[in-house]
């Protein structure tokens, strides 16, 4: 799908605007996505579980602060196909490092005794803590931005997990026959229109290529230190992350594949059956 | 259901069942020994697929209706929890949303095939009338469907196609106002459309009942487009079709089955993954693609009012076409001036589904700056659209009932056998040069 | 006309008898096959059209609970909610022991020693399901004939180990799959 001007003209049009007297739209533009790959892709492909656990640890430490996963709870980390699975407990609730993993986390409750709020250790069978109570308190720490929920964030966005990564590794200085408001940061990979954000003088200047992103750089060379002494750099931190990210909106999803192939498999044998059948009955019918 | 019955009770209780219900019989006489055409190629067996796919919709939807909640706080997030933690409810979720995709383009071709056979000619008009009025319904289920999800699209394409319904001079504020249940889309709306998608389909499944009966009065149209004369052109449904019809609906199934298994998302919009945000709308409101040739005609013309008029005129046509055609011969296969403008119509078809996807302004030839005409670049989509748009009218207001009176068709066999019969070398030109394959 | 054409070919008969052709054998091999694979078909996909009427996740993970017993006061209980059902932590006197012990050798309906209903060393503290084993009420602490409980629905009675004396109901209250954590500490499920 092109992403070029923008289909509120169809909503201009339901609003009771002729195309005539319709504004002009201003394209919006970003980079392609990087040709980047995980282990994940394809009809064949799995998690890699060692990366999707260090993945949890770049959200668990940075993107968490500013980040809800509404979602996700922490059960869904050690069940089948999570990244903490441990055969020895198919129900995730049992699993000590996901309840240790929960444990670290202080959640919001109900004293049943006084009604009053209480902070206690999270349970397997408790939601992502998120940052903020509320959309205005998230709104308000964040300059006006919502920092969206990321639980689907690679289904909910053109481009996927390439898009993800290259947002969180292609972060610019901005170029100089520009200035950006406070707050905002340059990324030729987010969709944006910057005609707007031209120096004085520089108007007649093409703006370059991209938008304006209320998320400040999250990730830095060192940032998160790996269990597993994986070197953290800024494109395995975002590489990692990524891939948490796309198992976390659909969990399911290599059970989905392994499923599809049996039936898939079934089903060739099946038309094949029925090719034969077919053919044997129709063989003395001139048609 | 017409004709002499040949079924025969075997047992005491068939006979005693016979005299008071005669289900048996009635079912012996649609699915087994109905005869049947015996040159029926592989585009027949769309009407197996399509009972399959309604079945397969119903029996998917009444589960997620468990599970899903119509409230627009938890709409959106029941939908997930039914992927996340309901037992294979990935499954039952893929299957119902990538159906409706595998049910209309099962449809499509089951209407092109009777464009081209002239299925929809005396005396089969009632039938094809009644696929008219199933497809409005399955237009309408699908558009409630979509609303459920409560993602981005759902929403906002809820709020773009009811507010179509406000191009109605004097009473369109008033109905968009009674759809709604309040000011704008909101919960009422969604609950109100959760009733309705469920309804639907039952009111669809009963149609197709009078379908099959309608379909059963005249028997099958067949490629050579001529009646049934003897029993040497017909075999029994059943084993003959049933077999036919279960390898095509097999075929189907994986072309079904990798969307559903390993590309899920590939037929929505990422916007729809996107908790529904009444303040903020999606960069591209784009329905589904198979409502995408209506969408453009809508956007086609520069006045909301006429808009709606042409696209809801582009399905009022088909309705009306079995009295537009004026030829004598049914199928395209001996008709071969109109066979080019049919071709030229489905590609016409698939055109109007590109210029829906795209932004009106967007360039048809990037790079190529046309030249202003009237309201717009000639280079435009919106241009496309419209000259797209006018061959989908003229295909059936003009050249449907002219080719009928003009066109000079080849010679049509006298039996559904001979041309199948004798050697190829006596066959009738037109049968020999048909381009499509003869199962 | 039909007639002359159809007459012509090999083989006319073919709308009266055609399955009578071929090998029999083989053609029933493959139609046989045929049918099996389709019926495969179908109970392969019933399966899960069943199973996702069994809990989902997010009810399972929420099956088993723990609780903390320094909340209830000797010769009360607490109800607690588990798996949407009431449970019964019940902190038992001495003497409501003493008086479920001494009817172990009575003729009970559903026989079972008290010390069977509790955790060994634990018999103060007494955790039951809190849904009458007659039709599901919820039945009432304290009350009845024999110091246990009363179900006001149909009358069944327990007594101070939660065994059916009188009444409708067939079973003893049900005690669940529980164990103690610490010595004030109880994970049931």
């Amino acid at each position: 799908m092109l992403r070029k001007s923008l289909a509120l003209a169809a909503l201009g049009l339901a609003l009771g605007l002729s195309w005539a007297a319709g504004p002009a739209f201003a394209a919006s533009t970003q980079e392609e996505p990087k040709d980047v790959h995980w282990s994940f892709e394809g009809p064949f492909g799995k998690f890699d579980k060692e990366q999707v656990q260090r993945g949890y640890k770049v959200y668990r430490e940075v993107c968490s602060a500013c980040h809800s996963m509404d979602l996700m709870y922490y059960r869904n980390l050690g069940q089948k196909g999570g990244p903490f699975f441990d055969p020895k407990y198919q129900n995730p609730n049992e699993n000590p490092v996901v309840k240790s993993l929960a444990h670290d986390i202080q959640v919001k409750d109900i004293d049943q005794d006084t009604g009053d709020v209480i902070s206690r250790p999270a349970t397997p069978a408790d939601k992502f803590l998120a940052p903020f109570p509320n959309e205005p308190a998230a709104r308000a720490s964040n300059g006006g931005a919502l920092p969206p929920d990321l639980s689907v964030i690679t289904r909910a966005r053109e481009g996927g997990p390439a898009y993800i990564y290259s947002l969180l590794t292609g972060f610019k200085g901005p170029p100089s026959d520009m200035s950006l408001p406070a707050g905002k940061y340059y990324d030729p990979y987010f969709p944006g229109d910057l005609t707007s954000s031209m120096k004085p003088g520089m108007a007649g200047h093409k703006p370059p290529v991209g938008g304006a992103i209320g998320m400040p750089p999250p990730l830095a060379d060192g940032k998160v230190t790996f269990d597993d002494g994986k070197p953290s750099t800024v494109n395995e931190e975002a590489y990692d992350v990524v891939a948490f990210l796309e198992w976390a909106a659909e969990p399911k999803a290599e059970e989905r594949k392994q499923f599809g192939l049996g039936a898939m498999i079934y089903l060739l044998i099946f038309s094949g059956l029925l090719y034969a059948s077919y053919k044997k009955l129709w063989k003395n019918i001139e048609h | 259901m017409s004709g002499h019955s040949t079924y025969e009770p075997k047992s005491g209780l068939e006979t005693w069942l016979d005299s008071r219900l005669p289900i048996l019989r009635f079912a012996n006489d649609t699915i087994v020994t109905f005869p049947t055409p015996k040159n029926l190629n592989y585009w027949w067996t769309f009407g197996a697929i399509l009972a399959l796919m309604l079945g397969i919709q119903i029996v998917t939807g009444i589960v997620l209706a468990m599970h899903y909640i119509p409230h627009v706080d938890m709409a959106f997030n029941s939908v997930q929890r039914i992927k996340r933690d309901v037992n294979y409810g990935w499954l039952i979720q893929g299957m119902h949303a990538n159906g409706a995709s595998m049910f209309f383009l099962a449809v499509y071709v089951h209407m092109f095939r009777n464009l081209y056979y002239g299925s929809y000619k005396a005396p089969r008009e009632v039938l094809w009338l009644l696929g008219c009025v199933i497809y409005l319904l399955m237009i309408g289920t699908a558009f409630f469907g979509y609303v459920l999800p409560w993602g981005q699209m759902s929403f906002h394409g809820a709020v773009v196609i009811t507010n179509l319904i406000g191009a109605l001079p004097v009473v369109g504020h008033a109905i968009t106002t009674w759809l709604w249940g309040g000011f704008a889309v909101d919960d009422p709306t969604l609950n109100r459309f959760f009733s309705l998608h469920y309804l639907l389909p039952f009111m669809i499944a009963g149609v197709v009942g009078l379908h099959i009966w309608a379909l059963h009065v005249p028997g099958n149209n067949n490629p050579v487009g001529i009646d049934v004369r003897s029993p040497q052109d017909s075999v029994p449904f059943h084993p003959y079709y049933t077999v036919k019809d279960g390898f095509a609906i097999s075929v189907f199934l994986i072309l079904y089955g990798v969307f559903v298994f390993w590309l899920p998302d590939a037929l929505g919009d990422a916007a729809n993954y996107i908790k529904a945000n009444p303040l903020v709308t999606p960069q591209h409101i784009v329905p589904e693609w198979y409502l995408l040739p209506f969408y453009a005609i809508l956007r086609a013309l520069p006045n909301k009012l006429m808009g709606v008029i042409a696209m809801f005129g582009a399905i009022a046509t088909i309705f009306v076409l079995p009295w537009l055609d004026t030829s004598k011969v049914r199928s395209m296969r001996y008709r071969p001036t109109i066979r080019l403008y049919f071709f030229i119509f489905v590609l016409d078809c698939i055109v109007l589904g590109f210029c829906g996807a795209h932004s009106p302004d967007d360039l048809v030839i990037p790079g190529v700056v046309g030249p202003q005409f009237l309201d717009a670049n000639l280079n435009s989509f919106v241009w496309l659209s419209r000259i797209a748009a006018l061959y989908y009218f003229a295909y059936f207001w003009v050249i449907t009932p002219l080719m009928g009176l003009t066109e000079t068709p080849l010679p049509v066999p006298e039996t559904i056998s001979s041309p199948v019969l004798s050697h190829p070398a006596a066959m009738p030109a037109g049968a020999a040069a048909s381009p499509e394959k003869r199962g | 006309m039909a007639d002359t054409v159809a007459g012509a070919s090999p083989d006319h008969q073919v709308s009266v008898s055609p399955t009578l052709e071929g090998d029999p054998n083989r053609r029933d091999f493959i139609h046989i096959a045929t049918g099996v694979a389709a019926a495969g078909i179908v109970g392969g996909l019933a399966w899960p059209f069943i199973d996702q009427m069994n809990p989902a996740g997010d009810t399972l993970a929420l099956a088993s609970i723990e609780f903390d017993l320094g909340k209830v006061v000797e010769g009360q209980q607490v109800v607690v909610k588990w798996r949407g059902k009431p449970l019964f932590v019940r902190h038992r006197t001495p003497a409501e022991i003493q008086k479920a012990i001494a009817a172990d050798h009575e003729d009970l309906r559903d026989p079972a020693t008290d010390e069977s209903r509790h955790k060994p060393g634990k018999a103060e503290w007494l955790i039951l399901v809190g849904t009458c084993t007659h039709l599901g009420c919820v039945p009432t602490f304290g009350g009845g004939d024999y110091g246990g409980w009363f179900c006001p629905c149909h009358g069944s009675v327990y007594d101070t180990s939660g065994r059916i004396r009188r009444g409708p109901a067939p079973k003893n209250l049900e005690v669940p799959d529980y164990s103690f954590l610490s010595d004030s500490k109880v994970k049931v499920g």
